[in-house]
């Protein structure tokens, strides 16, 4: 098998100088696929994402995004080679309106923009019609359409998402999975961390279940779903 | 006709006072506001930031003089003004290199950064004393008044005279023209939302891919031009005086604070509620009154609510209420 | 070496500075004893107004910027607490006044009562108006005339209440509950705020109280000045009209107007030492005690404080009242020494800003290190000045005499002092943030 486009391999490390978290860990994703990492609380799912985007100090292993070794770079370095990342909290200027939300989202690009954001308004119509409010003043559903659209205004070349689903309601839940499987059928690699196991694995084309920083099982969504160790420790049998 | 009057009295002595005095403080306070929302500190410097810049200016304005340069009927300040301002923003780059970068990578708490301040005031303070001295300088020249109160008399037959200073006019022109420039910058431009974006968000930003040390850097810039010109403006309109621009402080943290701290528009709000407080409370009203009551009823005294020297007292008395009942100010600004 | 030989050095080093001062007048030192006991005497005070704003900075990390009011309030008690009463003056307008200050606290008390029964709503908001309005009106009717009638017996010598004619120690203490009493009701309002809304608001404070000073004659005379205060200690003049002193001073080699002029400093420096002492020892055995335990446990972590059920503000509040009293004292202290209290001269710059770079730079936290830093600081203060000026002569002496330059730089070169200050504290707050004694 040849190397995965994106790919957190063997990952060991913690915050800081504190104490390591995650255990050679390994994540991966490939174009047009949905990675999702699921655990218990505290496996340190979004610590594996973190580390594959750079925000804690990788002691040993490695990160690659299409063959290059991009473990020494800083947070703000891989958005630049286009790594996208949405962040769990506070993941939107709330004092901007929507549109210029995904300007900033696209502050690195030099060139026209407004193809990009034409793209994400189809993708997500709501935000067309609110494009001037403030996106503070929006509900919970929509900040989140909001936050993953200012991250796509980089055209990256894989998205990361952080529990995107934290706080919205099942039905709004299940139209951001919706979206998000339309942006992966754009060939963009998604990699997702996710609560609710059992509707992510669902949409999944990989799934990584964690526990205490290290890989448990891993598989295709419907292997894991089926599996009955996963069922009945993770999945409420 | 003793209504006209009221109205004229009124207008010439709370009203255009109020106004010019409040754009000076509305400028001030927009400076800290700025340095608050981006640097995310109370900036203790601002008020000697001001006085370097006016006297800058000064010093500049006193060579084209001794050029034979003027401004026609404007004053020759103005012409200065731009060399003030680059000179102004020399500095404060100077000292957030020297001074600031190390607290902001160190990631110290706001108060460090205050106290780093106080230091930075004092040597500006010092800095600005020995150059100029700590005197009373009047450097406003060309035409004084816009309209003067005989003419007036003459023009419209009144008792009460109206005059408007040259300085009053230009300080309002001006203050409305850097106003709606600032919020093009910060609402229009690539830059300016960058600033808005980190000043919202800093970690949001960093991840969008915009550079703190450039919007910092853009913050200094545009805090320098605003405290430059709110220190001119002040200047040209009284005097300048290095330590009466220490205590502006006061007045301009009150309308910062008032109008919510890290809100521009607040800042703005704040420095007219601030200006018209001071004025109206500090003002004898007897020559209004004069023309209102009937004669039998005429106020022996000056009818003032409180003497001049209490001017503070307004401004923080007003600060203290917004504060117990509206901690954010009234447009909403951050609460770190 | 160990720490407390090295802080000892440190203290050695400083009174030494002291001590040159009146032993040579190499360089910037003066060579005057007389000098040399000013700068012990300011020392000391300035030792104990670093002390109470360790209190509240270095225990508790409330940042207190309005210094300079609490000292000119211990400033004010010496002229309320130690000058002889004006005659006629009490019974001229004291009771309006009196009167007038009960009239005003009715209103406000009546204000916040009617705020707190009625509901919200626009018949509060007319109501609260009209009762500080009216309340307002009643207070000018009554103060005016009385303040007017006090003003006009001797104007010239007078023209205030005058005070209560005790001996000027009780002042200090006096200024000390002046003191106090304002910080309570700033507290009130202020603390639980942010930290920075806290700094602008005793700026604020402090600010008013240098304009009551300054405007209500009737009080504290304003811009007029009180002189002559009281002393504690005996007059130049009467010793050395006194044989017995001339005697003695002859004995030591001094002519009779050195002689006296150094009795009464050391006199006073021995009074401020047992006050700075008293206050040294309580302060540490605060810092000791559990009470300063807990103090620095919510200084390092409110929360974690307000979780354990402490109750912050309250603590808070308790430590700036206390503070501030000794900034109080200090303020007493200062104007005492003075013999005068002219409210002209205060001045934010030095009477509260200073005071903090003595906290800096002594090391926040650590009551030794606010001793020293006061001690240290208010020598550069007074030296800086001549430091600058032989560094400006040596600068400039290539420059031709009555150049307009060297004019300019040696005219200036007093304001020397304050960029010199406000670098000390950006390079003690750079490179040595805890201070020359950390906190342990």
């Amino acid at each position: 098998m040849s190397e995965p486009f994106l790919i957190g391999d063997g990952m060991t490390g913690g915050y800081g100088k504190g104490p390591d978290i995650l255990h050679d860990c390994t994540i991966a994703v490939n174009p047009g696929e949905i990675a999702v990492i699921v655990g218990p609380n505290g496996a340190g799912k979004s610590t594996a994402m973190k580390a594959v985007f750079g925000m804690l100090n990788v002691r040993s292993g490695a990160v690659r995004l299409g063959g290059e070794d991009i473990t020494k770079l800083s947070p703000q370095d891989r958005v630049i080679k286009g790594m996208g990342f949405v962040p769990q909290t506070s993941n939107i200027f709330t004092s901007m309106t929507v549109e210029e939300n995904l300007e900033m989202g696209a502050f690195i690009r030099t060139d026209d923009i407004s193809g990009t954001m034409e793209q994400v308004y189809d993708l997500f119509p709501i935000l067309r019609d609110k494009r001037s409010q403030p996106a503070g003043e929006l509900s919970g559903g929509q900040r989140q359409q909001v936050a993953v659209g200012r991250a796509l205004m980089t055209q990256p070349k894989v998205l990361m998402l952080d529990e995107p689903t934290a706080g919205v309601s099942p039905i709004v839940m299940d139209e951001l999975f919706d979206r998000i499987i339309e942006v992966a059928r754009t060939g963009l690699p998604i990699l997702m961390v996710e609560q609710n196991a059992k509707q992510a694995l669902e949409i999944a084309d990989k799934g990584y279940v964690l526990v205490q920083g290290r890989n448990a099982y891993t598989g295709t969504g419907q292997e894991l779903l089926a599996d009955p160790e996963v069922r009945k420790s993770f999945l409420g049998g | 006709m003793d209504f006209l009057n009221a109205i004229v009295a009124l207008t010439n002595f709370v009203m255009i006072p109020a106004v010019a005095y409040g754009s000076q403080l509305a400028l001030g306070a927009l400076g800290v506001t700025l340095i608050y929302s981006i640097l995310r500190f109370s900036n203790f410097a601002h008020g000697d930031t001001m006085a370097f810049g006016t006297m800058m200016t000064i010093l500049f304005t006193w060579l084209f003089q001794s050029w034979g340069i003027g401004f026609g009927v404007l004053p020759t300040a103005l012409l200065a003004l731009p060399f003030g301002i680059l000179a102004t923003m020399a500095l404060v780059l100077v000292t957030d290199r020297t001074v600031y970068r190390f607290y902001r990578d160190q990631k110290a708490k706001p108060v460090v950064f205050v106290m780093v301040s106080l230091g930075v005031m004092f040597m500006m303070n010092g800095l600005v004393r020995f150059i100029i001295g700590p005197g009373d300088q009047r450097f406003a020249d060309g035409e004084r008044f816009i309209i003067k109160a005989r003419a007036f008399k003459e023009m419209t037959g009144l008792r009460e005279g109206l005059a408007i200073k040259t300085t009053q006019g230009i300080t309002v022109v001006t203050a409305i023209v850097v106003v709606a420039l600032l919020f093009w910058f910060l609402n229009r431009t690539r830059t300016g939302k960058s600033m808005r974006a980190y000043s919202d968000n800093e970690d949001l930003a960093l991840l969008s891919g915009i550079n703190p040390e450039r919007v910092v850097m853009y913050t200094w810039l545009i805090v320098a031009t605003l405290a430059t010109i709110a220190g001119v403006l002040y200047g040209l309109d009284k005097s300048f005086k290095p330590f009466t621009y220490f205590q502006l402080l006061l007045p301009i943290f009150a309308s910062a604070i008032v109008g919510g701290l890290g809100s521009p528009q607040g800042a703005i709000a704040g420095g007219f509620i601030i200006a018209f407080s001071e004025v109206t409370i500090t003002y004898a009203w007897k020559k209004v009154l004069r023309y209102l009551m009937p004669d039998n009823l005429d106020p022996d005294g000056l009818v003032q609510l409180m003497s001049t020297d209490y001017k503070f007292a307004v401004s923080f008395a007003i600060l203290i209420i917004v504060l117990l009942f509206k901690p954010t100010g009234l447009f909403k600004g951050k609460s770190v | 070496m160990t720490d407390t030989m090295k802080h000892s050095l440190m203290f050695a080093a400083v009174a030494l500075l002291i001590l040159l001062e009146g032993l040579t007048d190499w360089s910037f030192f003066s060579g005057s004893w007389n000098s040399s006991l000013v700068i012990l005497n300011m020392g000391l005070i300035s030792a104990i107004m670093a002390l109470g704003v360790n209190l509240q900075w270095g225990f508790a990390g409330l940042f207190n910027v309005g210094i300079m009011g609490f000292t000119a309030l211990g400033g004010l008690a010496v002229v309320l607490t130690a000058t002889p009463p004006t005659p006629g003056a009490w019974s001229a307008g004291g009771p309006g006044v009196l009167m007038a200050m009960v009239m005003g606290a009715l209103t406000v008390i009546s204000a916040v009562a009617v705020t707190r029964v009625l509901p919200k709503g626009r018949l509060r908001s007319l109501l609260v108006l009209a009762i500080l309005v009216v309340g307002f009106l009643i207070y000018r009717a009554l103060f005016d005339p009385s303040i007017e009638a006090i003003e006009e017996i001797s104007p010239a010598i007078s023209g205030n209440l005058g005070g209560l004619g005790w001996p000027v120690i009780l002042s200090w203490p006096v200024g000390g509950l002046l003191a106090a009493g304002t910080a309570w009701l700033i507290g009130k309002t202020a603390l639980g705020l942010r930290s920075d809304y806290l700094a602008i608001a005793t700026l604020g404070i402090a600010e008013i109280i240098i304009a009551i000073l300054k405007n209500e004659d009737w009080l504290s005379r304003g811009v007029k000045n009180v002189v002559g205060l009281p002393r504690p200690v005996p007059y130049e003049v009467d010793l050395q009209n006194d044989p017995a002193y001339v005697e003695w001073f002859a004995s030591l080699g001094m002519d009779p107007v050195l002689g006296s002029t150094l009795y009464v400093k050391l006199g006073y420096a021995m009074l401020f030492s047992i006050v700075l002492i008293a206050l040294l020892w309580m302060a540490q055995m605060a810092l000791k005690s559990p009470w300063g335990r807990m103090m620095r446990a919510i200084r390092d972590n409110e929360v974690a404080a307000r979780a354990m059920g402490k109750n912050v503000t309250k603590r808070h509040l308790q430590i700036f009242v206390l503070g501030s009293a000794i900034c109080g004292i200090a303020g007493a202290m200062m104007t005492t020494l003075d013999g005068q209290l002219t409210p002209g001269t205060y001045n934010p710059l030095r009477f509260t800003f200073l005071i903090w770079v003595m906290v800096i730079v002594g090391g926040s936290g650590n009551n030794f290190g606010s001793v020293l830093g006061g001690f240290l600081i208010w020598f550069l203060w007074i030296k800086v000045e001549p430091m600058s000026l032989e560094l400006i002569t040596l600068l400039t002496s290539g420059l031709e005499e009555g150049s307009f330059l060297r004019g300019h730089l040696m005219e200036n070169a007093a304001h020397m002092r304050l960029f010199t200050m406000g670098l000390i504290l950006l390079l003690v707050l750079r490179f040595s943030p805890r201070g020359l004694i950390p906190e342990k």
